[in-house]
This record gives C-alpha cells, structure tokens and sequence, in this order.
C-alpha cells in the first residue's frame, strides 16, 4: 500500500491550490460569491473548465483528462479547504461520474463534453421527501407510452437542482430504478430553489408527465449503477470534508495562539490544547480513511475484485465522527466570534455538517456495516 | 496511491504467514490466543526461533541483524505475526535498548550486547519510572556517582516490568544534580542485576498477577564502561527510545486479533442479532482501520534520533483501541464476568473468566509508554505548536 502522490498528482493539487486560493482568498469572497446567484464563481467554473478539472475522469475523446479517483479527491481536497461552493463533486463526480458509467456513447459524447467544457452543469436528482437515503425510487415514477417516457412526482432536496441545464431523475419503472434524463426547459418540470444553510444552493424539483429521456438502458434495473455512482461520489466528499477539517483545525490553532483572555494567550490552557490535540488525531484517523477509500476505488476501477461499498461506508463513517467532533470543536474553542456569520469557522462546521446528510450519516453507515460485521474475521484493508 | 501489495511484498507476507504458524510451537501460540499468560521458558523460545530466523529484529541497523525492510514491510511483519498469535519479540530488548545501544553505543557495547539482546540471552528490564518520577520523568532522583571507574547508583525505579525475569537493566540515573536543567544531567547506564546491592520486589496489579516490579539500588557499583553515549546525554537517548516505543505501542495486529475472538463469542451468544451490538463492533472495526491505515500513512519511527511526533497518535488512539476491545469483552461475557476466581471445573469459558481481569489489567495501556495526557501535550506542543 502506498498513500503516495506522484509528481504529476502534485502538479495538479498544486495547480487547484493556486487557481482557488486566488478566487477565495478571503472568507469574505467566499461569502459575497454565495450571496449571489448562481451561489458559485461562474468565473471560476470557467477557470475550472479551462484546466481542465471539469472534465478530470473522463474518457480523453470526450474532452476529458481521462485521471483517476485518485486526481478527483485531490481536487475535492483544495476545494474543501477554503470552502469553494463550485459544485464539481454535485455535477462532475456524481452527476458526471453515473452518465460515464450508464450512457451510451453517443449519449455520453453529447453530455460529458459540454460538462468539461463548462457549457452544461448536469445533475442527478435522487433524495426523496422521507426516505432519506434510500436510493430507491418511489416518490418519482416514469411511464412509457411506445418509446416516449414522462415522470411524475417530486424530488427534494436537489443540490444545485434549479442551477441544472440537464437533470438526472431516478424513478421508479417495471424494471427497478430507471435513469432518466430531464431538459430544463422540459414541460411539466418546475423547480423552486433555495439557499441551504452552508451558503449553497438546493431545489425541489416536481414532474409532472414531464418528457424524459432514457439514460443508457431503462429496460433493466438500474439501481447498481447509482448505487456505485452515489458511493465514488461519498469517497470524493470525504475528501472535501477532510479540506475543511484541516482548515477548521488550523483556523482554530491560530486563534488559541493569539486570542488573550486573563492576561495570556488562549494555549496557556490546558483545558483547550488538549481539545485541539483530539481534533488533530481525529483529523489524521479521517483523512488516512479516506486516501484509503479512494484507493479502493482505483483499485475496482482497474478491475480487482474490492469492496467499495464497504469502503465508502467506512470512509463516510470516520468522516461522520470527525466532522462532527472537529466542527463542534472548532466553534467551541472559538467562544462567541464562532457562531457569526463574519468569521470564518461557524461556515466549515455547517459545510461538514451538509456533506454528512449528503453522503449519508453516522448512523447508517454504521448500519450498513454492522449487517456485514459476522462476513468477515478482521478487517483486512489491503484487501 | 496504490492499494495491493506488489506481488513481491505478497510473497513476502505468505512466507511470514507460513513461518509463524508452522514454526513456532502451537502450545505458544495457542497461549497467546487464549490470553492466558506466558511464561519466561515460552517468551525466549518463541524469539529465538525468531532470531534464528532472522526475524526478531527487523527493524535494527542491518550489521546488527536488521533487514532494511520498508515499512510497509514491517508493517506486514507486526500484522502477521499477531494473527498467528505469535508473541512479540520483548519490547524491552528489540524496540527500547536495543535500537539505542546500536545508535549511540560504543562499538565493544555493541558487540556485547546486541547479539545477546537479539536472541533474548539477555533479559532487559526498563528503570525509568520512579515513586517521584511518572509523568515528569526527568525529575528522576535515583543517582549515579563517580568513583574512580565505577559508578555507585543508589534510588530507586518503579513500574519495572517482567523485573523478576530480568538479567540487565537500562535505567537513567542522575549524574549532574548541578545542571542547570533537569534533563541535562541526566545518564543511560546499564546495570546487571545481580550486581551486590540491587533488589527486586514485585507489585501485585489489580487483576492479582505479578507483571511490574520494585527495583531498589543501594551503593549498586556499575562499571564506567556501561554508560551508554555520553554522561549527562542520558535524556536525548531516552527520547528517542520512547519514540520507538509508542510505534509499537499501536499494537493494532493484536487488538484485531482480540476484537475477532470477542467477535466469535458475541455471535455465539446471539449477540449480533442486536443491531447495538453489531453497530458496537462495526464502529471498533472501523476505527481500528483507521488507526491501522495511519499507522501505515505516517512515519510512525524515529530518524535521525529524534521521535516522530506522529507516534503519539498511534499511542494514544492505540491505547484507546486496545482497552475498547477489553471492555467489550466484558460486556460480551455478561454476568459470567465476575467469576475470575473460577476453575476449569466451572461452566464459565475460560475466556470469560479472563475477561475482566484483562480489562482492568489494560487500563495500563494508556499510562505506561507516557500516558495519553503526554501524547496530547506532544501533539498540541510540538505539532500544532500551541
């Protein structure tokens, strides 16, 4: 095993790093860009494109870069740092990552290459009123008539769901789960947005006998399509919350450093070095959890014979916990200045806090772990 | 990043797997499984079956019988060896003295004792603690004067563990009692333990078995020639020991070894069927992935004589991990719990009856090696810089 980059991995984590520190050199930047719609620099987006990073794990022919899940949580990892709202992991790895995976060539070629280009923000549209994440379709159904589908029902919330020029919609068919695809400017579709608490932006998106168009084939049940799409995008996430936990720890350092109270500075106090010293070791367990995860998933995506459900879980897991502990921490040891909105550090524990109800909680990848606990002696992670 | 092995490092940890469970003798490695206690004759046999091998001290300079393995090499080592429930090499001779005879020893110290401490023909005992001196180690008292070229070493240590096996004896005496820090006249002195003078006097733990030890010095007189690197260096040598030993300290082979045992007893008992239970062990599995994976991740030794503050995250999350899996063992065993005292006549398992006592016996893990409130004074002082 080896948690490694190599030169060309750091060229491109150094590039990210510099293009977005550029664009959110301030906590302030960061806030006016998600006060205004769209909610994301559609400058950066643009430099984004340019580099290349919208079209990072895509087939070459279609614009892409044809890079791995490795150069994917890199970029996930910079992004997470200073918070940057782009949607990359929403719309290239999730939404981007099930059309590769589920589209025919030519469905690809007309969607993946205007994604890296920047010309096309695709997303999927799966979380349903009270299911939570159940990946199950049922709220929204879709029905043939010859070749021409329509779906009906409502999807909610949808990260970025009223900003989508194209939607992908799991409904409930004969079959299973179908993968639809949905124009915005269909008939039938609304979508009402709204702001979420970490400054970002979700909708509901409601059909009704909206046309859509199959994606890749309906025919069959579709559901492990999705399921390995939503798992490669929770092992991104992890990486983009792992970002946002080493900057909330730093910040948070930084504070205990210069911040007086009684005459001396904050670290005189044992009480509080020791709550950051936790927070580190929390911040390492995570952050190795997750480098291992999407080694996993390099790994499946060469074809050896892994467990990236399980691997995703237990990423996602860790990221629960850490995320959680090293947000809560960060604010307490802040004091009052932590839960404003002017400073910096309440934003990364409302962030970390999305990320775990995006990829699923504590809880139930715990569930999901613990149903397969008797499946195996020791965990063995070199697989 | 690359998660499988090389197919060379596969057929390493098969050619391990396959000396650990064929060469060593069963009635040890069943020992070690049943957590039952080994004896002095088990734990010498089982490292010089090792050392014959060349497989006890991997991690020494390769003149002294090292193997220049990676670490993922050695990782693989540690994880095989305790899944074949093969007892450590003494961390005492391998991971504490040895290492520090080999960096900062003379060359006639080396000769003398490395083989020797390889092959556990010397049994090493640590004096570092005393009555005084825990966490705050450097205001040891025990002294060590100068007499022509002898020192004369009076004081005493405590803690020591596995004493009463114990042919030598590292300790650190105080040769400077004017320095103007306390750990500046500080000395790593050898002792053999039969020199007139020295006396052992064993502490009964809470568990009733006799693991640590008293070790008193009264005028004991110590060749010059057994100080090891420089007098008044004593404290850098011992920095660099402690952070060898927080590496092994993780011991994350073994817990996964314990957790799959309790693991079996609990889906025995229908345990599992509880969604808490199974959620329990789900959540130790995977934070023991965790502590394995940064085991892996961090340069967990130390270089260049300096301890990696890293280590101290294997320590303490180590420790952690290590009395988790205790605890649960408990809880598994239920009422049965309590009756230590039992014997084989009794309807009680034996692993049952082992349980507590080895529950309260590992709340050791997170005080000895410095306790866990050191490891986050390092982590908050010397990594975060607060």
């Amino acid at each position: 095993m080896d948690f490694s980059i190599d030169s060309e991995q750091e060229a491109l984590q150094g590039a990210v790093r510099g293009l977005i520190t550029k664009a959110y050199d301030s906590s302030e930047t960061r806030r006016e860009v998600v006060k205004a719609e769209p909610g994301y620099g559609e400058g950066t987006w643009r430099k984004l494109a340019e580099m290349g990073i919208l079209g990072l794990p895509f087939d070459e022919k279609l614009g892409g870069m044809g890079a791995g899940p490795v150069e994917v949580s890199l970029v996930a990892e910079e992004l997470g740092r200073v918070l940057a709202p782009e949607p990359f992991v929403e719309s290239v790895v999730l939404a981007g990552g099930l059309i590769a995976a589920a589209a025919d060539e030519a469905q690809a070629a007309e969607l993946l290459t205007p994604l890296a280009e920047g010309a096309s923000l695709p997303i999927l549209a799966w979380f349903e009123a009270g299911r939570r994440w159940d990946a199950t379709p049922a709220a929204v159904t879709a029905a043939s008539s010859g070749d021409a589908w329509t779906l009906s029902g409502v999807k909610e919330p949808v990260p970025w769901g009223a900003s989508a020029d194209v939607l992908i919609v799991s409904a409930a068919t004969e079959a299973g789960t179908g993968l639809f695809l949905v124009s915005a400017d269909a008939d039938g579709l609304e979508r009402g947005g709204y702001t979420t608490h970490d400054g970002l932006r979700a909708a509901r998106v409601s059909f009704d006998g909206t046309p859509a168009t199959p994606l890749g084939d309906v025919s069959a049940d579709q559901s492990a399509l999705l399921g390995r799409a939503l798992d490669a995008a929770r092992i991104a996430y992890a990486h983009e919350a792992v970002g946002a936990m080493e900057t909330a720890l730093q910040t948070t350092v930084g504070y205990l450093k210069t911040r007086k109270q009684f005459g001396v500075t904050l670290n005189s106090f044992q009480a509080l070095t020791f709550r950051a010293a936790d927070m580190y070791t929390a911040l390492e367990l995570a952050r190795s959890t997750a480098a291992w995860a999407t080694m996993v998933l390099d790994a499946a995506t060469e074809g050896a014979e892994v467990d990236v459900t399980a691997a995703a879980s237990q990423a996602a897991l860790q990221i629960s916990r850490a995320g959680r502990h090293l947000g809560q921490e960060a604010i307490q040891l802040h004091g009052g200045i932590g839960v404003t909105a002017e400073y910096s550090v309440g934003h990364y524990t409302s962030r970390l806090t999305a990320i775990e109800h995006l990829i699923g909680d504590g809880a139930y990848h715990r569930a999901r772990l613990a149903a397969a606990v008797s499946d195996h002696e020791v965990l063995d992670p070199i697989g | 990043m690359r998660l499988q092995l090389s197919p060379e490092d596969e057929k390493f940890a098969a050619e391990l797997r396959e000396f650990f469970t064929t060469q060593i003798p069963e009635e040890i490695r069943e020992t070690v499984r049943a957590r039952r206690e080994l004896s002095k004759e088990q734990m010498v046999e089982s490292q010089r079956i090792l050392n014959d091998a060349g497989l006890a001290v991997p991690h020494w300079p390769a003149e002294w019988g090292g193997k220049d393995w990676t670490q993922l090499q050695r990782h693989l080592w540690h994880e095989e060896m305790a899944l074949a429930c093969v007892p450590a090499p003494l961390t005492f001779n391998t991971n504490m003295v040895g290492p520090v005879i080999a960096a900062f020893g003379s060359q006639e110290q080396k000769e003398r004792f490395l083989p020797a401490t390889a092959s556990l023909d010397i049994w090493w005992s640590q004096g570092f603690s005393e009555p005084d001196a825990g966490s705050d180690l450097a205001s040891l008292r025990t002294v060590a004067v100068r007499d022509g070229d002898e020192y004369v070493v009076n004081g005493q240590k405590t803690w020591t563990t596995l004493g009463q096996y114990g042919d030598w004896i590292f300790t650190l005496v105080r040769t400077d009692p004017e320095a103007p820090k306390k750990q500046q006249g500080i000395s790593f002195l050898l002792i053999d333990m039969t020199t007139p003078g020295l006396t052992v006097r064993p502490i009964e733990l809470l568990d009733g078995g006799h693991e640590v030890n008293e070790v008193f010095f009264e005028n004991v007189r110590v060749p010059a020639e057994n100080l090891v690197g420089e007098e008044n260096k004593g404290w850098t040598y011992a920095k660099f020991l402690l952070g060898n030993e927080r590496t092994g300290i993780a011991s994350v082979g073994a817990t996964k070894r314990n957790l799959a045992t309790v693991k079996e007893h609990a889906i025995a008992l229908g345990l599992l069927e509880d969604p808490a239970y199974a959620g329990r062990i789900a959540d130790l599995e995977n934070e023991l992935l965790a502590l394995e994976l940064t085991a892996l991740r961090v340069a967990g030794n130390s270089a260049d004589g300096k301890p990696d503050p890293a280590s101290s995250i294997l320590k303490l999350q180590g420790s952690v991990l290590q009395q988790a899996v205790t605890e649960l063992a408990v809880d598994v065993a239920g009422p049965a719990s309590i009756s230590s005292g039992a014997g084989d006549d009794s309807t009680v398992p034996e692993w049952a009856r082992l349980a507590t006592p080895t529950y309260l016996n590992y709340r050791k893990t997170s005080i000895y090696g410095g306790s866990n409130e050191v490891q986050r004074t390092i982590i908050a002082g010397t990594i975060l810089g607060l």
